[in-house]
């Protein structure tokens, strides 16, 4: 049985068909990236498994348990961690404040605090920023907070939307380093990037989304090797 | 540790009240000054003149004269306005929307805490009884004020907001007006069932009428008595208190950081683990309660309540949280402070430097000339941030 499981997918905005029957498989301890062009749908997959958008037709399982029409909080108490597109920070709360918030389900304060510690050795620019209000961060530090404020969770499942998105080519190597290592620790990630050949490179296996299908799927090497995806997503 | 948490603490409680001493000091010394300055130059006046002839005094002894009245009254009022405009500004903060029945539900405080201590009085219960208990029983009635207010909050959320979250931003405003009469309706008609009057006057128990003499001296021969009416001293304490109180749940408790994450972004806030349906139902708990306390402190200084009681503290409370800035806790509380104040100067002077032609009825006009000019020049408010760059 797989860690999460999709099953035929339709989820609509008003009466835009946003995704057109999405079935996806993600297993312990993989990491599965989706790639696919702008508005394909990958986020709205994202959103519709941790039920900030509800899909009309199919099912959404975690651990073989029907989660479709949970609302989202007891979604995240299921052990869904999702880090949104566009980050997602509370400006108005300090970096403490934000990661205490991805510890919200977490009702023992000395267990917040060795889970900070944790996050702030991953990411050491975050702990010389921690009485900062998330507003006043670069925009690479919010992306870093967000993450940071995922791990605070240790969900079963982690949802990366675009952890990569506007970072310089250090910290995206920084950020993949960090997936690579949550994962060999165990985690289980699904992996939104534009970023589909650093995706691919640490992924187990890929699906690829255009206009709300899954037009291809396979072990990342697979992928990664065919034609179209080349042309499409790896700049030939 | 324990020292950083017991600090935390004592920063919580202590900011709010130093908030609270500068916003009436920095008030009240600006609006003294002017006054001083307008009696000075108006000291010539036909007005100074008509005074003279009448009570034997100039306009500037006049005006130190009811100085220090006029500035515990103002801070009273003051407090009121401050306690509802936070009502306003929370659910502002966590929906974007203003929550036009909340004088209602300021109103319906007011009604609840009267109605005990008027049943209490038919029991004859408030007669006779020491200092000690009279407050006693006004603490029961401002409690029940507080749970009848916040219950029907958070009814009101419920059956006329939610369902409706997702619409145009002027639907829920409609569905508020609607709410708004439906309630003064529903309380004039039990009222009017129940005993064939639509009013109601706070009963008359304890010493909350009697006056203490805080001190009295000599400014150039002119005798300066300050003496506070103890229900406006009551009405000061019990809402500082509520203030600090309030102040302390939003910044020092997890409830309090989870409604400031639904305030600033709500689908993030849900992806938290945080129910934020849960925590919307609570702020228009807390804030309803704070409106029904204000309701029976309201009651207890002005004494006569109708059903229509809320209408008139409700717009200026709004106006209040306008002015400090709407979705800011302690805009609410400034534009409280100040605009209690203003009023009340205005009251007080009006009529005399006018010589009666702008009396005292004149005085909701000054409010409500500070919304409108706030709306205009500054819709932001005085500690708002710029309305477009809301996080
Ligand atoms: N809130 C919304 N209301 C209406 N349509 C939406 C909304 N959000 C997304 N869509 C539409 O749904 C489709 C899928 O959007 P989605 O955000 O899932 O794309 P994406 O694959 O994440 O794209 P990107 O790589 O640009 O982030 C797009 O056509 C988009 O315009
Ligand atoms: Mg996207």
């Amino acid at each position: 049985m797989s860690l999460l499981e999709l099953e035929n997918i339709h989820t609509y905005y008003g009466h835009i068909h946003a995704l057109k029957g999405i079935s996806l498989t993600v297993d312990e301890g993989e990491i599965v990236t989706l790639i696919g062009g702008n508005g394909a749908g990958k986020s709205t997959t994202l959103r519709t498994i941790s039920g900030l958008v509800r899909a009309r037709h199919g099912s959404v399982k975690l651990s073989g348990h029907e989660i479709t029409k949970m609302p989202p909080h007891q979604i995240v108490m299921s052990g869904v961690g999702h880090v949104p597109e566009g980050r997602g920070i509370f400006p108005r709360l300090t970096v403490q404040e934000n990661l205490e918030m991805g510890a919200y389900t977490i009702n023992n304060p000395a267990e917040v605090k060795r889970r900070m510690e944790e996050v702030f050795t991953l990411f050491p620019r975050l702990k010389e920023r921690i009485y900062q209000k998330g507003g006043t961060l670069s925009g690479g530090e919010q992306q870093m907070l967000a993450t940071a404020r995922g791990l605070m969770l240790k969900p079963k499942i982690l949802l990366m939307d675009e952890p990569s998105m506007g970072l310089a080519p250090v910290l995206v190597d920084a950020i993949f380093d960090i997936i690579k290592k949550l994962n060999a620790e165990g985690s289980t990630i699904l992996l939104v990037e534009q970023n589909a050949l650093m995706a691919l490179k640490v992924a187990a296996r890929a699906y690829v989304l255009e206009t709300g299908r899954i037009v291809l799927s396979g072990t990342a090497k697979e992928v990664a090797a065919n034609p179209d995806v080349k042309k499409a997503y790896l700049g030939g | 540790m324990e020292r950083i948490i017991k600090s935390t603490v004592l920063r919580e409680l202590l900011r709010p009240l130093g908030q609270i001493v500068a916003f009436v000091l920095g008030t009240g010394v600006i609006l003294s000054i002017l006054m001083f300055l307008i009696s000075l130059i108006a000291n010539k006046s036909a007005a100074s003149l008509a005074l003279i002839e009448r009570n034997g005094i100039d306009l500037f002894t006049y005006t130190l004269i009811n100085l220090p009245q006029v500035l515990v009254d103002g801070m009273a009022l003051g407090f009121v306005y401050a306690a509802i405009a936070l009502g306003y500004t929370m659910v502002y903060g966590v929906l974007e929307f203003i929550n036009f029945a909340h004088s209602e539900i300021f109103a319906m405080g007011a009604f609840i805490g009267v109605e005990l201590l008027l049943a209490l009085n038919a029991a004859e219960k408030l007669s006779n009884i020491t200092v000690a208990t009279a407050f006693g029983w006004l603490f029961v009635a401002i409690l029940a004020g507080m749970a009848a207010s916040g219950i029907t909050a958070v009814l009101i959320e419920r059956i006329a907001y939610r369902p409706l979250r997702g619409a145009e931003r002027l639907v829920p405003l409609i569905s508020a007006i609607g709410v708004s009469f439906f309630l003064q309706d529903a309380i004039r008609l039990t009222e009017s069932l129940t005993s064939g009057q639509f009013h109601r006057i706070f009963p008359t128990f304890g010493n909350f009428d009697e006056r203490v003499s805080v001190l009295s001296f000599n400014v150039a021969s002119t005798q300066m008595i300050l003496d506070i009416p103890i229900k406006s001293l009551v009405v000061i304490v019990v809402a500082i208190l509520m203030l600090v109180g309030l102040n302390y749940l939003v910044n020092a408790t997890k409830l309090g950081k989870a409604i400031r994450s639904v305030a600033q972004d709500r689908n993030t806030a849900s992806l938290m683990g945080i129910n934020v349906n849960f925590v919307i139902s609570m702020t228009f708990l807390i804030g309803g309660s704070l409106g029904g306390a204000a309701g029976v402190l309201y009651a207890l200084k002005f004494t006569r309540i109708d059903p229509f009681v809320g209408f008139m503290p409700g717009i200026k409370a709004f106006t209040a949280a306008v002015l400090g800035g709407i979705g800011n806790l302690t805009g609410a509380l400034l534009g409280g402070i100040v605009l209690g104040m203003v009023e009340n100067f205005a009251g007080a002077y009006l009529g005399v430097f006018t010589m009666g032609n702008f009396g005292v009825e004149y005085k909701d006009l000054i409010s409500f000339l500070i919304l409108i000019l706030v709306l205009i020049f500054r819709p932001s408010g005085l500690l708002g941030e710029q309305v477009s760059q809301k996080a």
